[in-house]
């Protein structure tokens, strides 16, 4: 199996839990699903420098090649802002879990546990 | 390479972070000062920038001085100088209505997230490099979720769960198109990959062509185009007005970068994918406009009307616009102006009316009459027409604009058809709201407690002001709209832009 199969589907797996995750109707749920997908994006953004084994960051002389530095650094920018958004997010989910009495996506309350 | 590029990126973010860290607390009337005195220092700015872009010149300033497709570059040119100009006319009147209505009194760090929200709308109007237009939009982003939730209240936190959830899954389809058209081309420069695209191999036109239309959708849900509209209203209704006038320039940061991007990079000479949003555009942008209006008329509140119209106004502009021609781009240009203005100038009107009624609020009911109604009124009035697009304002001369030049397009005659249905449906939707307003408050007793703002005579004249500003927009239409039109003209000679970003190669 190669290592472009082993990324691609791992892209792939990730990307799909994070997609069923999202569309549910709880804010937790829909938190760790922006998780999933926010790590698809960075395995994905990572994987387009292409996939290089043992080749050195930078220019060497003495290496046949290279690996792309820029999508390390496109992965580095794009994991502080998700991870900070996450933090965001749940954060504000918490507050609106405990203001407006119910976790569900869209803010009506679940009819079948209504408070009583 | 002079420095005033990064001005209006680095001073803002400056200001922010002074009133932030020493101006907290009990000092908010010394950040008042401070923050009006920047705002009106961001109109200087903007007008400076538009003096410097009406030369014709396109200027770019290279962050530490990399050279362009290595480094970020900073590009000012007339689109980019107009915009900058016009988020800084808007910032202006709603920090000066937010602080004469004390809404920076009800939570913290306003003036610190607004003047961080300026950042990153300079900042996206100003960039040349892809990835750096996603941080700005980040940044936009994450100020505009702190502003929309300043005040909070359970309605609007859960109208915020919604709007950051929203985003954020934007935000992760940006990086995918920007993924996959670094990994095709290999640079995130946007002059650069108009380049690369243009002598892209046939292999990779199809991934080319797929980039694309993921970076237009995202784009598209900026701008609330149908069917990634629904987040709009709720968000627009549910914050307070003076933020929602705010973010009414937000929309437009969507069909800011669809123009800019795809007269750049997908123009005519990026091979098979070349016009390629074009085509998914105008059906998308009529049934906004359709959407926009129809939902005017089943409003509840004045917040909601105004964000529908909001909505509308977005599907007429991007009608314009998915024309691809340059006469089309001028009056889109010109409608983008005046939607701004007119749609914040509403939010504000219902603002000072929901101020007024009680517990009615914005409400569209029935309720006893208020003080100030005859002024409230006239606002309101003028607020309408300009949004709906009747004459004697600029609503009824950027439509005009736009109906001249889409004339000679192949779907010319279905635009004209939707947008003179809709204006006669909205038509309807605004004067059955005014009347419901204004003409049938019973006689009686002034609502028990309403919260007229500290300075009732200064939120009206900003209102007002802004109102005369559509006025000026005008009155001086054909100045207006010759810079407009050397703009767009710019826009297609992308030979120009390449040359002043790469340099001559």
């Amino acid at each position: 199996m190669s290592l472009e199969f082993l990324v691609a589907s791992g892209i792939g797996v990730l990307t799909s839990a994070g997609i069923y995750l999202l569309l549910r109707p709880r804010t937790f749920d829909v938190v760790l699903g922006l998780a999933f997908l926010s790590y698809a994006i960075n395995l994905f953004l990572f994987s387009m420098g292409g996939l290089e084994l043992g080749r050195p960051p930078f220019f060497d002389a003495g290496a046949p090649g290279y690996t792309d530095p820029v999508p390390q650094s496109l992965v580095l920018t794009a994991i502080v802002i998700s991870f900070a958004m996450t933090a965001l997010l749940l954060v504000l989910s918490l507050r609106t879990y405990l203001e407006a009495g119910t976790d569900h996506v869209d803010g009506e309350a679940d009819p079948k546990k209504r408070a009583p | 390479m002079t420095h005033w590029l990064i001005a209006p990126i680095v001073l803002p973010a400056l200001t922010a972070t002074v009133i932030l860290l020493f101006l907290r607390g009990r000092r908010l009337r010394l950040a008042r000062y401070v923050s009006l005195g920047a705002s009106a220092a961001w109109v200087a700015l903007g007008a400076t920038l538009v003096a410097r872009a009406s030369t014709g010149a396109i200027e770019t300033y290279a962050l530490g001085n990399w050279p362009a497709p290595f480094g970020i570059v900073l590009v000012l040119d007339r689109l980019s100088a107009v915009m900058v100009l016009l988020a800084a006319v808007l910032g202006l009147a709603v920090s000066l209505y937010a602080a004469a209505s004390d809404l920076d009194r009800k939570g913290w760090h306003f003036h610190s997230l607004f003047h961080l929200q300026i950042v990153g709308l300079n900042g996206a109007f100003l960039t040349g490099d892809l990835f750096n237009l996603f941080v700005f939009f980040e940044m936009l982003l994450i100020a505009s979720y702190g502003l929309m939730l300043h005040g909070q209240g359970p309605a609007r936190l859960k109208a915020g769960v919604q709007y950051v959830v929203v985003n954020l899954a934007g935000s992760t389809l940006f990086l995918v198109a920007v993924g996959i058209l670094y990994g095709v081309t290999g640079t995130l420069n946007m002059a650069d990959m108009a380049m690369k695209v243009a002598a892209a191999p046939a292999g990779d036109e199809a991934l080319i062509h797929a980039g694309g239309l993921l970076l237009i959708t995202v784009f598209a849900l900026k701008a609330a185009l149908f069917p990634l509209h629904l987040w709009l209203p709720r968000t627009y209704a549910g914050t307070s007005a003076p933020v929602a006038a705010l973010f009414v320039i937000m929309t437009k940061v969507g069909a800011y970068a669809i123009v800019r991007v795809t007269t750049l990079v997908f123009g005519a000479s990026a091979g098979e994918a070349a016009w390629a949003p074009a085509a998914w555009l105008l059906p998308a942008a009529l049934v906004t406009l359709v959407l926009g209006f129809v939902g005017v008329l089943s409003a509840r509140s004045l917040r909601d009307l105004a964000a529908f119209g909001v909505v509308g106004s977005m599907g007429t502009l991007l009608a314009a616009v998915s024309v691809f021609q340059p006469e089309a781009i001028t009056a889109a240009l010109y409608y983008t102006l005046h939607a701004t203005l007119a749609g914040a100038a509403l939010f504000l009107t219902a603002d000072l009316v929901g101020r007024r009624r009680g517990d009615h609020g914005d409400a569209l009911t029935p309720g006893p009459r208020f003080p100030q109604v005859e002024v409230l009124s006239v606002l309101y009035f003028l607020a309408a027409i300009a949004v709906v697009g009747l004459p004697p304002l600029s609503g009824f001369l950027g439509k005009l604009f736009i109906l001249d030049a889409v004339r000679p397009s192949a779907h010319g005659a279905w635009i004209w058809g939707f947008i003179l249905g809709t204006t006669v449906v909205s038509l309807v939707g605004f004067a059955r709201a005014g009347s419901t307003l204004f003409w049938e408050s019973a006689e009686g007793p002034h609502a028990s407690h309403c919260k007229v703002p500290v300075h009732p005579e200064l939120t009206l004249g900003i209102t007002a002001a802004l109102l005369v500003g559509l006025g000026g927009l005008t009155v001086m239409a054909g100045p207006v709209t010759a810079y407009l039109g050397a703009a767009s003209a710019q826009l297609f000679d992308t030979k120009a832009y390449l040359g002043a970003v790469l340099g001559a190669r």
